[in-house]
């Protein structure tokens, strides 16, 4: 029975060390964890398996199911794919859930696929939404449904995005008909670490597990600057300055590095059959662990551009990764330094000048940094952006632009697509139309950045999940069915 | 309205400072929003800061300037049809508000006093063509941005909340009509042009109820009648019978003699409803802001003739009063034959979207010729001033915008911006910065570019 044990033990600690993006979901998995659990060290008892940090790293695993899907191709529209390439009336197929061939004019359809025509219209990957407070912070806007920020104390990584999510939230179906097949779903900024982020396909589901992309990895949310400082400083807490909330994010990150040295410990010693005292769970410090193992992703509010050096030298300091900056109305000042860093930066095409440190703000943010090497992604952190990012990115690329940086749409498109995913670690699975990805693809009744485009149709993994033009595929949430309107959107 | 009263109403602009020059545009694509519709190819010759002519052949007088416009489109400035423009410069810097009356005041409340003509925003309004503004006031809020984390945040950082008399706090204030010239000392063109009351949730809060708030509507409205009628015994100093101070009461009196326009915030229909009817039954002249739910009742606010300002991008049920938002209401009121302007989002600097927003009605089904009229001439219309500016005819204001394309597009941006005949500069802050750090590096930090 140790045999597995100590097998399950390297796998788990393979996994940490080689800092994959994705936790394992791999129902194989599973079980042996499970079994390595309840079996131990000689006369030791088993641990139960919610007490050890690393048996059940899965507890609310996604039951998300594709829809329905046939065969499809998409014949004559224009497609951007998100690696950069424009082709001019190809075709895209969809077989299985999932991208089967990009082609140019004439390339093969598979026989018994439905031809849908795409002439005079435009192809792209599904939009991902890197910053969304969907369900957290739902419509209707009452306190009972105000679930976004667990603003009690500085650093609350123990709180999960996911279980805040009410799946009722008519914005997801708003969102839907924007194109958006998937989203990044975000606790708020009040605190340091505000808790951890949940990656969603936009698909309509009675829980929030029905929604998870299977096999994201998770991000932790944390704040820098103005949020945190206002809401502990107004209750009389640290932080309630700048140096304060880096003092806050240091004194976690030593507390999380002794986590995870003890539990290291102890699965050393138990792996080699010696006598050992599990340390306690804390669920705050197995977020932090999770990030210092590379399996948790950095997401961090940020916009100023002296507050995004620090944080990076704060990664430096204790040893992990950012994966991504938010808001970044600063990022054009230090594009270079997140290019080298690898770290991408969400942020609007205009929304600035709302507080001091958004004050500098420019509409040709996006387009400067990405000239400067940097992963730039397009976010909304609003219900209603959320359903326009496509134009969103469309005003960034102009201003861009109007000053000669030449950005095209085949760039321009990777901002709301395969940068959002790159960023949430799951660009190896969606965000560009590459063979062997999932078939998430908006089919746009015009060039996209137009102001004038409207998604036509929307696919998840293959399956028709929006169509403006035939009502059953313009799903309405519980919500606001039997409520005035009814939901009733085009 | 007599000269003299209207005199009195006035706080009128600095003159302009230099004389306006003589400038021809030609070769443009002209969107007149007036009598002439679109111009394919054609000229606009201003002087002394009007338009005198426009046309398919307008023939530059010499020693004009003449711009050739090389095929770009020429519209009328962008009206923002209620805006904090001017009036706030930091959503979260609270000092810097001054849309809001505050405790002492009511009705009586006049934004223009407050309208900082060096505010950075007025020049990135200029930059979304916006030529002239409405500045309305608003009920004290929170700062700290817009979006709903951010109002959570505020909401548990803030103290408790003003509390004033319900009868003075009804009323948010009184409306004032700006343009966006650079330089000019004062950018009120025409202060008190409306009256402002939040109905729906917000009156609620305040009142304590919808029919709470009708109840002390009515009384306001009976009170300033009374004032107008007994000003003599207000003035002896005898005891005044209403929840208004005497300010209140005179800033009422316009607004009960059907003068100066009530605008009223108010979203779902059955509200929008009731205000009709409350509007009818006091005789009060009508514009509604909001609406999201109007095209329910659609007919009834085209044959009362009341006007609307909506948001076209709002289709979200983000309250128990807009459950009926939806991206077509643009279209459907103009359907129904409803004068109708579309604004931007009023905070921080999102005023900028309002030519965005028209776009986003054409493609959810309004007309093109609608949707400009809604950002130009149908604010004029609404505010009463569309004999001056709005469209682009012979006697107007020259307050024009040459943009690179259509102005709907996200692809486009203003090449040049005349307000009053005066060509604009494009200096806004944001282009400063934008300018500063697309310099390549020199060894110099930034503050030396």
């Amino acid at each position: 029975m140790r045999t597995p044990w100590v097998l399950a033990a390297a796998m788990a600690v393979g996994l940490s060390a080689c800092a994959t993006d994705t936790l394992s979901q791999d129902k194989a998995d599973k079980p042996a964890a499970t079994t390595a659990s309840t079996a131990s060290a000689h006369d030791q008892k088993p641990l139960p398996p919610g007490l050890d940090p690393t048996v059940d790293r899965d507890p609310f695993p996604s039951t998300y199911h594709p829809l329905p899907s046939h065969p499809t191709a998409i014949v004559g529209a224009n497609i951007l794919t998100a690696t950069g390439v424009e082709i001019d009336g190809g075709v895209v197929v969809m077989v299985d859930g999932r991208i089967a061939a990009v082609g140019p004019a004439g390339a093969a359809v598979p026989a018994g696929a439905e031809v849908i025509d795409g002439k005079g219209r435009w192809v792209t990957p599904g939009v991902i939404d890197g910053h969304s407070h969907l369900g957290v912070y739902p419509s209707p806007s009452v306190p009972a449904l105000s679930d976004g920020n667990e603003a009690t104390d500085p650093n609350t990584a123990y709180v999960w995005a996911e279980h805040s999510v009410w799946p009722a939230d008519p914005g997801f179906d708003r969102a839907r008909a924007g194109g958006v097949t998937a989203l990044q779903i975000l606790p708020g900024s009040a605190n340091l670490f505000g808790g951890r982020s949940v990656f969603l396909k936009n698909v309509p589901a009675i829980t929030a597990q029905g929604m998870k992309f299977p096999g994201a990895p998770y991000g932790l949310k944390m704040a820098c600057g103005e949020n945190p400082k206002r809401v502990y400083g107004s209750k009389g807490r640290t932080p309630s300055t700048e140096m304060g909330n880096v003092a806050g994010y240091r004194r976690a990150w030593i507390d999380a590095a002794d986590y995870t040295r003890r539990w290291d410990d102890y699965h050393a010693k138990i792996a080699k059959g010696e006598k050992a005292d599990p340390p306690k769970r804390d669920l705050t410090l197995d977020t932090l662990m999770g990030v210092l193992k590379g399996e948790i992703r950095i997401q961090n509010h940020c916009y100023r551009a002296y507050e995004m050096a620090t944080m990076i030298d704060i990664s430096h300091e204790f040893g992990f990764h950012i994966a991504a900056f938010h808001h970044t109305s600063e990022g054009y000042k230090v594009a270079a330094l997140l290019a080298k860093e690898g770290i991408c930066m969400h942020t609007w095409a205009d929304w600035a000048g709302f507080k001091m440190e958004s004050l500098d703000g420019i509409e040709a943010n996006a387009a400067l940094s990405h000239r400067a090497g940097a992963c730039v992604i397009i976010h909304s952190d609003d219900p209603i952006i959320t359903q326009h990012l496509n134009q969103e990115a469309g005003i960034a690329m102009a201003a861009g632009n109007r000053i000669g940086l030449n950005i095209t749409p085949a760039e321009a498109i990777a901002w709301i697509t395969l940068n959002p995913a790159k960023a949430a670690g799951v660009a190896d699975k969606t965000g560009s139309l590459e063979p062997g990805k999932m078939a998430d693809v908006v089919l746009w009744s015009a060039n996209p950045f137009s102001i004038y485009a409207k998604a036509d149709k929307v696919f998840v993994d293959g399956a028709l999940i929006y169509d403006r033009r035939d009502p059953r595929f313009q799903p309405r949430s519980d919500f606001e069915l039997g409520q005035p309107g009814e939901g009733a959107f085009q | 309205m007599s000269r003299a009263l209207l005199l009195s109403l006035l706080l009128t602009a600095a003159p302009l400072a230099a004389a306006a020059e003589t400038v021809a545009i030609v070769n443009a694509r002209i969107e007149t929003a007036g009598p002439a519709g679109e111009i394919a190819s054609g000229g606009v010759l201003i002087r002394d800061g009007k338009i005198v002519a426009v046309g398919p052949a307008v023939v530059p007088p010499s020693g004009a300037r003449v711009i050739d416009a090389h095929g770009q489109v020429l519209s009328p400035g962008v009206i923002a049809a209620s805006t904090s423009l001017g009036v706030e410069e930091v959503e979260g810097v609270s000092s810097t508000h001054d849309e809001a009356a505050g405790p002492e005041i009511g009705a009586a409340f006049d934004i223009a006093y407050g309208v900082n003509p060096a505010s950075t925003l007025i020049p990135i309004a200029r930059e979304a063509g916006i030529t002239r503004a409405i500045v309305t006031p608003v009920a004290g809020r929170g700062g700290g941005g817009d979006r709903d984390e951010e109002v959570d945040i505020a909401a548990q950082t803030a103290g408790g909340s003003e509390h004033k008399s319900p009868g003075a706090s009804l009323f948010e204030g009184q409306a004032a009509a700006i343009r966006t010239a650079s330089g000019d000392t004062d950018l009120v063109l025409k202060s008190r042009i409306g009256m402002v009351v939040d109905f729906g949730e917000n009156g609620a809060r305040i009142a304590g109820s919808r029919g709470a708030e009708v109840t002390l509507l009515k009384a306001a409205f009976d009170d300033a009648r009374r004032f107008q009628k007994n000003r003599a015994v207000f003035d002896r100093g005898a005891e005044i019978p209403s929840h208004l101070t005497r300010e209140d009461l005179e800033a009422l009196i316009p607004v009960v003699e059907g003068r100066t326009p009530l605008l009223v915030r108010v979203h779902r229909a059955a509200d929008i409803r009731l205000v009709l009817r409350l509007a009818r039954e006091e005789k009060l002249k009508l514009i509604l802001e909001g609406c999201e739910e109007g095209w329910m009742v659609g007919a009834e606010l085209a044959a009362a003739g009341v006007p609307v300002l909506i948001d076209s991008e709002a289709d979200l049920p983000e309250s128990f009063e807009t459950l009926g938002a939806r991206l077509d209401n643009a279209a459907r009121l103009q359907a129904a034959g409803v004068l109708m302007a579309i604004e931007g989002a009023r905070d921080f600097n999102n005023v900028r979207q309002a030519r965005f927003n028209a776009g986003t009605a054409v493609a959810n089904g309004l007309s093109y010729p609608a949707a400009l009229a809604a950002v130009t001439i149908n604010p004029a219309r609404i505010w009463g001033f569309a004999d001056k500016a709005g469209s682009i005819e012979v006697g107007k204001d020259a307050d024009l915008v040459l943009w690179s394309g259509d102005p709907f597009e996200t692809s486009t941006y203003p090449v040049a911006v005349f307000v009053a005949g005066r060509q604009q500069p494009q200096d806004a802050r944001i282009l400063k910065l934008r300018d500063r750090y697309a310099k390549p590096a020199d060894g110099y930090p930034p503050e030396y570019h």
